[in-house]
């Protein structure tokens, strides 16, 4: 069983390291919880945040309520959560507070030229992972394309294409395995 | 009063905002700006900027940028958790619900559908972010240290499994050495 203080302890290290927005902690999560402790199964994990895109809310915050509830109940989810937020709340505080011109500091400037980049590639390496993963054989491949081409480039909302999904693939269950007991 | 108010607007924000940060940012803008007039459009984009430029998810931010803007110390607590709130209740039941039922072979139908368009969904956002904010020194053939710092990124973590934190840490040395 993981530790609740190692619990809390992860997701504050993850959540002092998430720039810009959720989708860039994906692969601290995945590298500190799934791989290399093994506390969640790779497909499972991935499953959940499939499910967790669909929900509202922030998040990232929901990703570290269900990683710790899975992993330790009620309170193992408010650990995870309250350890991804808390560096978020104390560093705006400090900031509000007292150096509220580091916006115009042309160093901070500087080193965020240099970190955007990178978060795009911190998101582009679990996308391209699941992709493999998920996709044996290239008949799968236009799945993930043609919903990253609706969003990216026709602008149609991410829940929408997981709804379409979801209910299209619970009928085509049903339908295929009404098929199968018919035989 | 007006913590009450804060509180409403930030468990409104977090029970509707669909999709993640980036979209919430217009539905705190509304409120915040042009329904409470907490703050002038002018001050908001600040907020904005110093959100996105500080860690941790930029809705959470946002909210405690806010709070503590409008009533201090106390302010920034309640909206804070007010966004969580939603979050906390909601995935409670969605979450129970799915580890109990793991086995169900409807639940499992539905997650093998989703299974392989989550990649592309994650994809996407990355698509989105490929623009000039992110690449500021985007150009050709001149230096493309943005498209530099972005390959050696992708590489150290796809090929090598390098800690997306020493990434971060790296590119930010690397840009303000060099950018």
């Amino acid at each position: 069983m993981v530790p609740l203080r190692d619990l809390f302890t992860i997701f504050l290290q993850i959540g002092a390291f998430t720039l810009g927005g959720g989708y860039a902690m994906l692969a601290m999560v995945e590298r500190s919880i799934v791989t290399k402790k093994g506390y969640i199964g790779k497909e499972e994990f991935w499953d959940m945040i499939a499910v967790v895109q669909t929900l509202p809310g922030v998040f990232a915050i929901n990703t570290a309520l269900y990683v710790g509830y899975k992993l330790r109940g009620k309170r193992g989810a408010l650990c995870a959560s309250v350890g991804a937020a808390l560096p978020s709340f104390i560093a705006i505080l400090l900031i509000a507070a007292f150096f509220a011109e580091v916006k115009d500091n042309e160093l901070v400037e500087r080193i965020f030229r240099g970190i955007r980049p990178c978060v795009v590639a911190l998101i582009l390496v679990p996308a391209v992972n699941l992709i493999r993963n998920n996709c044996k054989g290239w008949k799968m491949l236009p799945i993930p394309l043609i919903s990253a081409a609706l969003i990216g480039f026709f602008k149609v909302s991410p829940i929408l294409i997981i709804v379409v999904v979801a209910v299209s693939a619970l009928l085509y269950g049903i339908y295929f395995s009404k098929k199968m007991e018919g035989r | 009063m007006v913590l009450l108010k804060l509180f409403y607007v930030f468990f409104k924000i977090g029970m509707l905002g669909f999709g993640g940060g980036y979209a919430m940012l217009s539905l705190i803008q509304f409120e915040v700006v042009d329904h409470y007039a907490w703050a002038t459009l002018g001050e908001f984009s600040d907020m904005l900027a110093i959100s996105q430029m500080t860690p941790g998810p930029v809705s959470i931010n946002t909210a405690t940028y806010v709070g503590y803007a409008v009533a201090g110390l106390p302010g920034a607590v309640v909206a804070t958790i007010a966004l969580c709130l939603p979050s906390f209740l909601m995935m409670y039941f969605v979450v129970r619900f799915l580890m109990k039922n793991k086995e169900n072979r409807y639940v499992r139908y539905v997650l093998s559908g989703l299974r392989p368009v989550l990649g592309g969904l994650i994809l996407a956002a990355a698509m989105l972010l490929m623009n000039r904010e992110n690449f500021c020194d985007f150009g050709w053939p001149d230096r493309n240290l943005s498209v530099l710092i972005f390959v050696a990124s992708f590489v150290a973590l796809y090929c090598f499994k390098v800690n997306p934190m020493w990434l971060i840490v790296a590119s930010g040395v690397v840009g303000a050495l060099i950018m």
